[in-house]
């Protein structure tokens, strides 16, 4: 697309690593390639994809324009990168930031990229990478080449390898830590970047760091691989080591890492992750993708059987000098100040006052602070980014990192220098305070560029962040450092399972339409490396969520005892009492107001295929529905009973209520279901999954098999965890059938 | 010089309305309308963004926006797909591409004529720096195009033209100022002639 593309290779000859340029190269012989119809569809996607080039919304060339779906004729007509998806869509190219760690020369090269083949915006994930949108595909070798002369690869960004290695962003200079992460973190990304042992995997591995156990910087618990940083006395001396995790992540169904070992040296942290790795690769699940992620193999073997496999692995393992020969390096590494350091300002005006309150914090080291520069939904433009570089050029060693805040941190800026860096961050726009606080919420990308988006997330954020920023001063302090965390879909990218409050997209119909809506997840935990996920309460209507956020809120504000946070708040609470709060907010307005029907700043219908015709008044409701919402009440019973400690009764009711979303779906197709379990289940496969037509657009069967297992399991014992599992897969599998019965448009047919 | 990917921003006039938000329906409407000669893609919606390229509607050859870049309102046109012809005729067509989006700017009821163009400020840039890097070398071979192109745009009115040459890392641009007041039919009349 860009008229230069060919001229980069020749203009940036011998300054890339010798790897990358190579990389890129085969890279770039697969696309000619592909383009002449000799490689496999799917075979070149996983190529793409490992190559961090992924698909956008709309790039299998449809797109509803708020009256029809029109066919978008891009000149490459059918062409393809992928199976349904077209060449010349826009997509996103995911760059990997490993450890978040960032230098002047990357932040200005990143600008130019984002200038030159995006829409002039650099965003930063959830993982710490960055992510370009509407990049024409044609245009990635060049871009990739250009980023790999400034040192970074998007090799296995995406696709079924390792992703980005992530760190806490503190490492080396938080007061809590036990050492400094960061070499350790960058030595296991260079180590298995494109090993030949991590080639073979049925889904993604996301290792991550952490330099202590109490905080969440790192998230360590809910990873693949989750390392936790720990010190312990071996003769007389300190020694270093990692507690280490395996098996987390969130998802559609998150799992809670588990416990491998409490304490590896650093000599053995590269070869059990090896060992990790090609267990993982030779026993996961490889044909269903839905249970294909580490925590299903940790969980169906158990936790001491992969840690026997893992260590006879290890054994057999031959010897790597790679393993041990940064160990030394590390432990010697320390990041040095640019300035000498001194007292933070203990009088300021505002609104520096305030920043320098919430925007920055000590270091470990005495004079120096660590800034947080608060990006609004993880945005920020190409003259920021090199507003930045000036920045870190001018106050440290020229580096920052990124957070899985979708923020940026600067590290090790005196004190004497904090008055100069607000006003310089100031002029670059860059100022904003409330840096971790409710205004500072994190988002996926939803509806606006993810082809899995259900509902803006987006669009809620920016809606909920304008509203909190504006009445910010009045905010309660015990509301202040609340996190909310939006996802566009079950799929967690938001990370709304860790939050105090989280949110995920579903849609629902009202009054005959589609509705986007968002469940509202309460009882996550963000501290202790995020060692508790939320569970979904109820829908409610995107545009009332803004209402719903306030409400919750100020009853917090008004009924919580001293000192109790909202997670306690809510489990005293109660989630019955919850539900009470925000029942009216779940009713469309009597006002008919049309644009309640659609999403945050996106004017067209939420759905014209899923609209009935003209029973916008008539609030007709089908036996169906009536069933779907006795399904959601049957789960919502299900956490009471969880939280009650009932794992029995927590288990049985989840299931009773995908039998019930099960048989309601059968209503329309046949007269006189039966209740008896085994007919439903039957007959629910006969004709909806043999038929597909329970098979959601992109998750495929993956949701009936959730009723499938939990009906071959009904007789089993079940504990807490499977409990809370089953829950989690009993919403998803209404949230499914919703979506089902919407497909199906039988809304007053029966 | 090889001129590729010519944007054109021209800035709206007086005070800019605080609130983009009425943009995003009328670029949806120019989606479901086909009104462009580009093949127009979706809308990006970015006014959280302090300074930045406010409401985009993604196209596969060009990009439309409302642009707020450098805290200068503007409507902008991005060349993204490569063009034949000579610079004269590049120039052109971002122009014209350009002017046509102000024009249905101002006459679009939804935004009731709260966005104006005097057709007085405008920024040309080439956004691609490894063909038009920011340096003088770039100056010198683009002054002669731009002048000739500029004479043609503004009929012969006296303009002043300005180069941003102090940061290479930025795109080259230039920021041309006029004196007399343009209409946007005014403008494609005088590329006509």
């Amino acid at each position: 697309m860009k008229a230069s593309n060919a001229q980069w290779t020749e203009q940036l000859s011998g300054q890339m690593p010798e790897d990358l340029a190579r990389e890129i190269e085969i890279f770039e012989t697969e696309l000619s390639l592909k383009r002449q119809g000799k490689i496999d569809e799917r075979v070149f996607a996983e190529t793409r994809l490992r190559r961090g080039a992924y698909g956008q919304r709309y790039d299998n060339g449809q797109r509803h324009d708020g009256k029809q779906v029109q066919e978008i004729a891009y000149p490459s007509g059918a062409l393809t990168k992928g199976p349904s998806t077209l060449w010349d869509a826009p997509g996103m190219q995911r760059i990997k930031i490993p450890a978040g760690g960032l230098n002047a020369r990357q932040l200005e090269t990143l600008a130019e990229l984002a200038e030159e083949y995006s829409d002039g915006i650099a965003h930063i994930t959830t993982r710490q990478d960055v992510q370009l949108h509407y990049v024409h595909f044609d245009d990635t070798p060049a871009l990739m080449r250009r980023l790999a002369s400034a040192g970074i690869t998007t090799r296995e960004a995406c696709g079924n390898s390792v992703r980005n290695v992530t760190a806490c962003p503190y490492s080396g200079v938080c007061q809590d830590e036990a050492f400094d992460v960061t070499p350790y973190s960058h030595a296991l990304a260079q180590f298995l970047l494109g090993h030949p042992d991590v080639q073979d995997f049925g889904r993604k591995f996301k290792p991550s760091f952490s330099g202590c156990a109490q905080h969440a910087c790192g998230l360590a618990r809910m990873h693949d691989l989750g390392l936790v940083a720990a010190e312990r006395a071996e003769n007389g001396e300190r020694k270093r080591g990692f507690e280490l995790y395996v098996g987390g992540g969130l998802g559609a169904v998150p799992h809670q890492a588990k416990l491998f070992d409490s304490f590896v040296a650093p000599e053995e942290l590269l070869p059990l992750a090896q060992a990790i790795a090609r267990v993982y690769a030779r026993l996961g699940e490889k044909k269903n993708r839905n249970r294909a992620r580490l925590k299903f193999l940790v969980q169906d073997l158990g936790i001491e059987k992969f840690r026997e496999l893992v260590l006879e692995e290890r054994k057999t393992l031959p010897h790597d000098p790679r393993w041990t020969e940064y160990v030394q390096a590390a432990e010697d590494s320390a990041e040095q100040p640019l300035h000498p350091g001194a007292p933070a300002p203990q009088a300021a005006p505002e609104p520096f006052a305030r920043w320098l309150a919430s925007n920055t914090r000590p270091q470990r080291q005495e004079g120096y602070r660590i800034v947080t520069v608060t990006l609004p939904l993880g945005d920020i433009t190409a003259n920021q980014l090199r507003s930045l570089a000036d920045i870190v050029r001018r106050y440290t060693h020229e580096t920052l990192r990124t957070t899985v805040e979708q923020n940026l941190v600067i590290r090790w800026v005196s004190g004497a220098d904090l008055a100069g860096l607000y006003r310089d961050l100031e002029a670059a726009g860059l100022s904003a305070p409330g840096a971790g606080t409710i205004v500072d919420i994190v988002t996926c990308p939803g509806t606006d560029t993810c082809k899995l988006g259900i509902s803006s997330s987006r669009g809620l954020a920016a809606e909920l962040r304008q509203r909190l920023a504006e009445s910010s001063f009045r905010i309660d302090e015990s509301v202040q450092n609340l996190h909310v965390k939006i996802s566009g879909c079950f799929n967690s990218c938001g990370q709304h399972h860790v939050a105090d409050i989280g949110f995920y997209g579903v849609s629902r119909k009202m009054a005959g339409y589609a509705v986007p809506h968002f469940q509202l997840v309460l009882g996550g935990a963000w501290d202790n490396n995020a060692d508790s996920y939320g569970l979904p309460v109820m829908a409610i209507p995107s545009k009332n969520v803004p209402d719903a956020l306030s409400r919750l809120t100020e009853r917090y504000v008004s009924a919580r005892n001293p000192g109790e946070t909202f997670r306690s708040f809510i489990q005293r609470f109660g989630k019955v009492e919850v539900k009470k709060l925000l029942e009216d907010l779940t009713r469309a307005p009597a006002s008919g107001d049309r644009s309640f029907f659609r999403d945050w700043n996106d004017p067209r219908e939420y759905s014209l295929g899923d609209m009935g015709t003209g029973e916008c008044a008539g609030e007709v409701i089908s036996p169906v529905e009536f069933g779907l919402v006795a399904a959601e009440r049957q789960v919502f019973e299900a956490q009471l009973a969880l939280e009650a400690g009932d794992a029995e009764l927590a288990w049985q009711t989840a299931y009773r209520a995908m039998l019930q979303a099960a048989k309601s779906l059968l209503m329309t197709e046949t007269a006189g279901v039966s209740s008896d379990p085994e007919s439903i289940a039957a007959e629910f496969r006969t004709r909806f999954y043999d038929t597909k037509k329970f098979y959601d657009p992109f998750a495929g069967g993956k949701f009936a098999h959730y009723f499938f297992a939990a009906h071959r399991d009904a007789a089993a014992p079940h504990t807490l965890e499977s409990a809370r599992h089953l829950i989690e897969e009993a919403q998803l599998f209404i949230e499914a059938s919703h979506g089902c019965y919407n497909r199906l448009g039988t809304l007053v047919s029966i | 010089m090889d001129l590729q990917h010519v944007n054109v921003k021209l800035i709206v006039d007086g005070s800019a309305p605080a609130d983009l938000e009425p943009l995003i329906p009328v670029f949806h409407g120019w989606i479901q309308d086909r009104v462009c000669e580009e093949l127009l893609l979706d809308v990006a919606d970015y006014r959280h963004v302090p300074a930045g390229p406010g409401v985009i509607l993604i196209g596969h050859e060009a990009n439309y926006s409302v642009d707020n870049t450098d805290s200068r309102l503007g409507v902008r046109y991005n060349r993204k797909a490569p063009l034949d012809g000579t610079a004269q005729d590049r120039l052109e067509q971002a122009a014209r591409a350009a002017i046509l989006a102000c024009q249905r700017l101002e006459s679009d009821p939804r935004l009731g004529g709260k966005i104006r163009f005097g057709g007085r400020e405008w920024e040309f840039f080439a956004n691609d720096r490894l063909l038009t890097p920011n340096q003088d070398a770039s100056r010198q071979a683009l002054q002669p195009e731009l002048g000739t192109f500029l004479r043609k745009l503004f009929a012969d009115k006296p303009y002043s033209l300005r180069y941003n040459l102090d940061d290479p890392r930025r795109l080259f641009s230039a920021r041309v100022e006029t004196a007399d007041r343009f209409t946007p039919e005014e403008l494609l009349k005088n590329l006509l002639s």
